[in-house]
């Protein structure tokens, strides 16, 4: 009887703190984008990030800051794990241990993939994922900076400005004459480019580009370099490389990622001078 | 006539293709079927018998069904193979209005408990069969029984990220769970034997032409509206997220949508189609048992979707009505050999015809104008001129 009883208030408490007059219910608050606090100029916090999968340490206590605006390089052997750290960053792999933060108020782990895509961080992924069985244009219509809601996406029309935002992106891309082609049709450089366009459409603060330059020809890799660097200073770009001389034509600041931790940081020319550095590219070409 | 059949055709590769004209010829076939059978002396030549009207809107009933497949597996990928349940679903609810409806006309007269009940020595009506002795009750039921079921359902399984052979095992699951719960007497919806001995629907006599008629017409209004619906879905930035979450669904996460959302909807959607069909297939075949939940019958209506041409939506309405037309024939001659039949034209399909008879046009056009046509021409062509523009 007893027992009773104590379920019975159990269960009215927690119905008057559901039905709390001073609180709204979290699935009625409006989605805000929160606006990130760049205030101590750094955009990006990694710290002490671990991952191992089945014992396999892929992220050793990794640490890394990116300052607001900035062009960075990633590099590092295969394996390093360079996806990996993008994998958590944007949401699809939560760490063992750490912390990301974007700005120094937002943090990264607690978001799910869309929520930090509406943050404003896009990425671009190593194989090119573009949506093939639609046009250029429908790929880029897709990934507007819009109301991504069931519901307001149903009924969404295309306005002059969004139009005139895609041709913009277009342009930056060089895929004008291509946009009512599929984007299945366009080459392998074509497809990276309109996936880094999909990434532009929505404004981001933080774009995360994964080996864009793999499997250019040269020319496509001058125009990659161009276009990434353009990119930089009204945004902030992460690009991670193999390409060593790709780096080197834009890099400011390189960081080289060795078994899941950071090895070196700095300009390409004292990359190329660490000992570590040099050790490690020596031993693995040994 | 060929301009019309072209033009529906015509734009295969956009989601859809034109569904208008299509429409048009559904319905005035079946509003001229309806005057044959009411104004032309039976034994004409231009006679269409009650019977053929019957079995013509049962065959709408399950091209519907295909259009709900359609749209869930042709457009965002996801291989339902449970649909059937939906379908079944729906048609137990209105199965138990017309239940309801016979009143005391049944074997054992009871006015309130329909014959299986008094049978079982039930004494009273089980809670859930109140109130749908009440027509708009029952199709509000037709409506929330099968959505909510798909909703809770599509929320656990997408939220969960299951996806591919796993999800189509686990929707077969679900109608085969379904299918032994409604065969026990226990659950109170006439076990083995189903609902049937339907006497009359809004007090309309199920047996009359004019009913029949009437149940048919309805049908194929429902079914045009599901598809001008559903064109209209899948033409909007809706439909594009939809195709951009089949062909790649992280891609389209990255770029901030909630797939998982889109995904319930438009399986809720689905099966609220699926559902109304079944409930038009009720009163027209005059029962409903456990049977339609079985797996073999949500795998079969994937044939037809196959055979029409999956993504198109006309595709899944004409893959369903010829197919089905075949099983009428076929079932005459051979009956047992008809699931035989069903694989080899899986088989065959999924071989030389992968887009279906929606895509054969498409390729018959293509080979009698060349190797290339003149599309895929302009195609390279700009192709072309891109590739010395950045080089
Ligand atoms: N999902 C996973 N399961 C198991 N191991 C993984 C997984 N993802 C990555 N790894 C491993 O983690 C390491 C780092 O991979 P990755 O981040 O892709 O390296 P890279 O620097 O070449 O991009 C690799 O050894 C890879 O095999
Ligand atoms: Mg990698």
């Amino acid at each position: 009887m007893n027992m009773i009883e104590e379920r019975v208030s159990k269960a009215r408490e927690q119905a008057s703190e559901f039905f709390r007059p001073d609180q709204v219910w979290p699935f009625l608050v409006p989605d805000q984008p929160q606006q990130v606090d760049v205030s101590k100029q750094v955009l990006l916090y990694v710290e002490g990030l671990n991952l191992s999968f089945d014992g396999f340490k892929a992220l050793n206590d990794l640490n890394l800051y990116i300052n607001d605006g900035e062009l960075r390089c990633l590099i590092g052997a295969n394996g390093a794990g360079k996806t990996t750290l993008m994998d958590v960053i944007t949401g699809k792999t939560q760490p063992d241990s750490g912390t990301v933060y974007f700005g120094s108020n937002i943090n990264l782990l607690d978001r799910s993939e869309d929520e930090i895509a509406q943050l404003g961080i896009g990425r671009k992924f190593q194989k090119p994922t573009v949506f093939e069985a639609q046009t250029v244009f429908d790929n880029l219509e897709l990934s507007l900076k819009s109301n991504k809601g069931v519901i307001p996406t149903l009924l969404a029309r295309l306005s002059p400005t969004e139009i005139q935002r895609i041709d913009e992106v277009l342009n930056i891309i060089g895929l004008q004459e291509q946009r009512f082609m599929l984007a299945g049709a366009l080459s392998h450089g074509q497809k990276q480019w309109l996936e880094i366009g999909m990434l532009l459409m929505a404004d981001p603060r933080l774009l995360l580009v994964d080996e864009p330059v793999a499997g250019m020809t040269p020319q496509e890799t001058e125009r990659t370099a161009e276009l990434l660097q353009s990119l930089a200073g009204e945004r902030t770009v992460i690009v991670v490389e193999h390409d060593m001389e790709f780096v080197r034509s834009i890099a400011r600041t390189v960081t080289v990622l060795h078994q899941g931790s950071v090895l070196a940081e700095g300009t390409m020319d004292q990359i190329q001078a660490n000992k570590d550095v040099i050790e490690v590219y020596l031993g693995e070409d040994a | 006539m060929s301009s019309l059949i072209s033009s529906i055709f015509a734009n295969r590769g956009q989601p859809g293709g034109r569904v208008m004209p299509f429409v048009m010829i559904l319905l005035v076939a079946t509003v001229l079927a309806s005057c044959l059978n009411l104004f032309t002396p039976e034994g004409s030549a231009l006679h269409v018998s009650t019977y053929t009207i019957t079995l013509l809107g049962k065959y709408l009933c399950y091209a519907m069904l295909a259009l709900a497949v359609d749209v869930i597996w042709g457009y965002c990928g996801i291989l339902s193979l449970g649909h059937g349940a939906f379908f079944a679903l729906g048609g137990y609810a209105m199965g138990m209005y017309l239940m309801r409806q016979i009143g005391d006309r049944g074997v054992y007269g009871n006015p309130i408990l329909p014959d299986f009940m008094v049978f079982l020595d039930w004494q009273e009506l089980p809670w859930f069969w109140l109130g749908m002795d009440q027509f708009w009750f029952a199709m509000i039921m037709v409506i929330l029984v099968p959505g909510i079921l798909a909703y809770v359902f599509g929320f656990l399984a997408f939220r969960s990220r299951v996806t591919g052979v796993y999800l189509s095992i686990m929707t077969q699951a679900l109608t085969y769970a379904l299918m032994l719960a409604f065969f026990r007497n226990e659950m109170g919806f006439g076990g083995n034997n189903g609902l049937t001995d339907f006497k009359d629907i809004l007090g309309f006599d199920l047996q009359s032409d004019t009913t029949r008629i009437v149940l048919f017409l309805i049908t194929a209004a429902l079914l045009s509206v599901a598809l001008v619906t559903s064109h209209w879905i899948m033409n909007s930035r809706m439909g594009k997220v939809i195709l951009a979450v089949r062909d790649s669904e992280s891609r389209a996460r990255f770029i901030g949508y909630k797939t998982e959302t889109y995904k319930v909807w438009l399986f809720v959607y689905s099966a609220v189609i699926a559902a109304v069909a079944g409930a038009l297939y009720v009163p027209q075949v005059g029962i409903i048992n456990p049977g339609e939940f079985s797996p073999i019958n949500s795998i079969e209506v994937v044939i037809w979707v196959a055979v029409g041409g999956r993504g198109t939506l006309i595709g899944a309405v004409v893959g369903a009505l010829l197919v089905n037309y075949a099983k009428t024939r076929f079932t005459a001659i051979l009956p047992e050999g008809w699931l035989f039949m069903l694989g080899a034209l899986f088989v065959l399909v999924t071989l030389y015809l992968p887009k279906g008879l929606m895509g054969l046009y498409g390729q018959l056009k293509d080979k009698f104008s060349g190797p290339s046509g003149p599309s895929s021409a302009n195609d390279r062509k700009t192709s072309d001129t891109a590739e010395g523009a950045s080089a």
